[in-house]
């Protein structure tokens, strides 16, 4: 475990009291930092808030929000509520898994994305649809549109992204 | 933002809010996550950029509202004062829009709502026929009002019931006001709100508290995420009302974290009302001190359960616990405790203000008030609809919804999420209470309203709760734990062609065991969406066992595709787009496609122009 990424726990436990309310928060602050929870995020948050680390990882592994492992610089949630359902969103899913190489939800081996399922973002007048990144909203997808979604969010269109960024830094 | 000490206060704010109503037009753009997602922000740029450009930043207003509820066509706008609607808005349309409001106010013709029945462009919102049909007494401001700002929603009345309760009624006489309006709880199980907060005044115990159920679970339904995105005050109004009938030490809002737009929009409403002094302490000059405390759910459908939310907030896993005791006896924290829903809370400033006996004169005997749907799937105008209890699905379907695209038939309705169940296309008169949903097998729910067509496989649907719920059960008892995941491979052996007809009395058999057993809310129900569609839909059942056939043609496992020759135009389109390299042809000759080498994902069916792919 590199030991830069744990030192953003301590400041971020350090605005919380020591409630056992809290730890829900918490873990999804650190979530939000890390973009998972690191094992030695989860000790410290036990130590902080005395509550046993095998009942941190209880509630770490029950709620689907959380993640153990590190997750994708970009998360597509694709959206299989009922209306998205009987509009075709499993052929969706299908070929975005497909075209990403992957077996079934869960990150790629380039750490680049990671897929997800969610039951309802609650765009349904707009189905199917996918989330990226929990703000972009894509809607009315097709099989056809995957490679676009793909695309935009791919390591070239970031390393683009950063290069623009850069270069408007300099202006 | 000014501090109120007294009810005296926040009316005249209101007064002189009005006096200040100006014929200024203003545009106001529903921002919900449905238009979001549709671009209303390029949008809402456009026009901003376009008003500068003209330096008439000062002549025209722009307001970002909350959801409109008519999705289907977003972006959408009103053009006030003339109370023009707008609909499918693109950013190009800037520059028209703004000509139209600056040049005398003739307006936009293409952006207007075209009847599809008769091909008439329609002026204003109330005479779309989606709308035509509502009663928007929750929903009405969502268009009026921009969320982030008090004002607006001090404008249009709001908090003037809180004013009223706390100088005309006593506490119990909120109560009694809540009761004889016959308001019943509209998170699903529909029990009377009324007699729930009598219970809990029956308790002597302190602290108490009351929480705000908005963890909007059900797979299909939208509505309180659109009411808390849209009009955030009018539950926080509810709330303090309720508190001060209730005695109430401080209340939770516990709302998913899916929902990014409507935490955000709570957080800003929950500031201002404290800044106003609306929240915190002595409320209004009353000696009431009582706040607002915003948790976000971690993504589990279990906690929209009242005692397994209760357990979330606690920070522990969302489990629930055996009932009674009940959160009114022994809640959060172990004291007593009221939760209802998001519309529930919204209902009672409105309950207030208006008074009971009007809240009862809607709807039918024993369900009173509107309620909110999430109309949406197989329907054309999708979106969210607030009618009177009573209506029938026919209205809802045909009237307001504009019936099923592309002409084809309609199949079946599935109400009430997960909990829910299918209700056949024949009931189609059945109107919508509460007694009625439940007795053809569905439930009211939350409100999430399905449309499924003759495409739609019922024993995919089935399968496709099953495998939610198996999902969702939080595995504490054994009949759901269990059962769903049975239920599931029953399923998904019947849909692979390889049921027996022996499995259909297991599903039910299994089916009653999980209901009649489960401990809580989620198991007692989850079988519905397998027994609704065994009643109704025995004789697709049979023929996915009998003839290996879907006639839905979904299920994947007992459908090919093919081309055919006659009609294929050799385009090629279908060969780029086949993942598994199963289409053979050359360019411009027919094309065939190789069927073990098939994936039946779809992909060709989807951009063949002349519908030369055929699925048997």
């Amino acid at each position: 475990m590199p030991q830069v990424e744990i030192d953003k726990v301590e400041p971020l436990l350090d605005q919380y009291e020591a409630q056992r309310t809290n730890l829900i928060p918490i873990l999804q602050d650190v979530q939000d930092t890390y973009r998972y929870l690191p094992q030695e995020a989860l000790r410290k948050i036990s130590k902080k808030l005395r509550v046993p680390l095998t009942e941190v990882y209880q509630v770490a592994t029950f709620y689907r929000c959380f993640s153990l492992v590190p997750r994708g610089r970009h998360v597509i949630q694709v959206c299989l509520g009922t209306a998205c359902h009987v509009r075709g969103a499993p052929r969706v899913l299908d070929r975005i898994l497909r075209d990403l190489k992957m077996a079934g939800p869960g990150t790629s081996s380039d750490l680049q994305f990671t897929v997800e399922t969610v039951r309802c973002i609650g765009c349904c007048g707009l189905a199917p649809v996918a989330r990226v990144d929990n703000t972009n909203t894509h809607p009315h997808l097709t099989q056809t549109k995957v490679g676009g979604l793909l695309k935009k969010y791919d390591q070239k269109a970031d390393e683009a992204k950063a290069a623009r960024e850069a270069s408007h830094a300099k202006i | 933002m000014q501090r109120f000490r007294s009810p005296a206060e926040v009316k005249e704010m209101r007064l002189c809010l009005e006096a200040l109503e100006t014929t200024r037009p203003c545009i106001s753009v529903c921002a919900g996550s449905g238009c979001k997602a549709s671009g209303a922000q390029n949008v809402l740029d456009s026009l901003h950029s376009e008003l500068k450009k003209r330096g008439l930043e000062h002549t025209v207003d722009i307001k970002s509202t909350g959801c409109h509820g008519f999705c289907e066509k977003g972006p959408v706008m009103i053009v006030w004062p003339e109370k023009v609607f707008y609909n499918g808005v693109s950013q190009s349309d800037a520059k028209d829009i703004v000509n139209s409001v600056t040049n005398g106010h003739k307006p936009v013709e293409k952006l207007l709502y075209k009847d599809p029945a008769t091909g008439v462009r329609v002026l204003h919102e109330h005479d779309v026929p989606f709308y035509a049909r509502q009663k928007r007494i929750l929903f009405g401001n969502n268009g009026k009002l921009d969320p982030k700002d008090i004002r607006d929603y001090i404008k249009v009345g709001g908090y003037s019931a809180l004013c009223r309760a706390l100088t005309e009624f006593s506490r119990e006489q909120v109560v009694e006001s809540v009761k004889k309006s016959g308001l019943r709880g509209r998170g699903g199980a529909g029990f009377p709100t009324g007699v729930k907060w009598e219970a809990l005044c029956a308790s002597k115990t302190k602290p108490r508290y009351i929480v705000c159920n908005a963890d909007e679970g059900d797979p299909g339904a939208f509505m309180d995420r659109s009411l808390l995105e849209g009009n955030p005050h009018s539950v926080i109004e509810g709330l303090i009302i309720g508190a001060y009938a209730l005695e109430a030490n401080a209340a939770y809002i516990y709302v998913r974290a899916e929902y990014p737009l409507a935490v955000e929009h709570l957080g800003v409403a929950i500031q201002q009302a404290q800044q106003c002094g609306l929240l915190g302490e002595n409320i209004l000059g009353s000696g009431m001190s009582f706040n607002i405390h915003l948790v976000q759910g971690a993504g589990a459908f279990v906690c929209g359960e009242e005692t397994a939310l209760i357990a979330s907030i606690e920070g522990k896993v969302g489990e629930p616990h055996p009932r009674p005791p009940y959160p009114v006896q022994k809640g959060l924290w172990g004291k007593p405790t009221v939760i209802n829903n998001v519309k529930t809370w919204a209902s009672v400033p409105v309950i207030i203000n208006k008074g009971a006996d009007w809240y009862a004169s809607i709807g039918t005997e024993r369900s009173k008030g509107t309620m909110v749907f999430s109309l949406v799937g197989k329907i054309n105008n999708t979106g969210l609809v607030e009618v009177p209890m009573g209506i029938t699905l026919r209205e809802m379907i045909y009237t307001i919804g504009g019936g099923i695209p592309k002409g084809k038939q309609l199949k079946a309705i599935q109400i009430g999420g997960p909990s829910g169940g299918c209700i056949p296309a024949s009931m189609i008169d059945l109107p919508i209470d509460y007694e009625a949903l439940t007795q053809a097998g569905s439930m009211m729910g939350s409100g999430g309203m399905v449309v499924m067509d003759e495409d739609t496989c019922m024993v995919d649907v089935a399968r496709y709760f099953m495998e939610f719920l198996e999902e969702e059960s939080c595995g504490k008892c054994f009949p759901c734990r269990e059962g769903t995941q049975r239920l599931k491979e029953i399923l998904n052996r019947i849909s692979a062609g390889k049921g027996t007809e022996e499995d259909l009395e297991l599903l039910d058999d299994a089916g009653w065991m999980i209901k009649e057993t489960s401990l809580c809310g989620l198991g007692q129900t989850a079988p519905n969406p397998v027994l609704s569609t065994l009643r109704y839909f025995r004789d697709e059942y049979i023929t996915h066992i009998r003839e290996k056939r879907c006639p839905a043609k979904v299920c994947k496992e007992l459908i090919v595709y093919e081309i055919d020759e006659t009609i294929c135009d050799g385009c090629h389109a279908c060969v780029r787009v086949c993942a598994s390299e199963a289409i053979l042809g050359e360019k411009d000759k027919a094309h065939q496609i190789e069927s073990a080498k098939c994936l039946k994902c779809g992909a060709c069916l989807e951009v063949c122009q002349p519908k030369a792919v055929l699925v048997h």
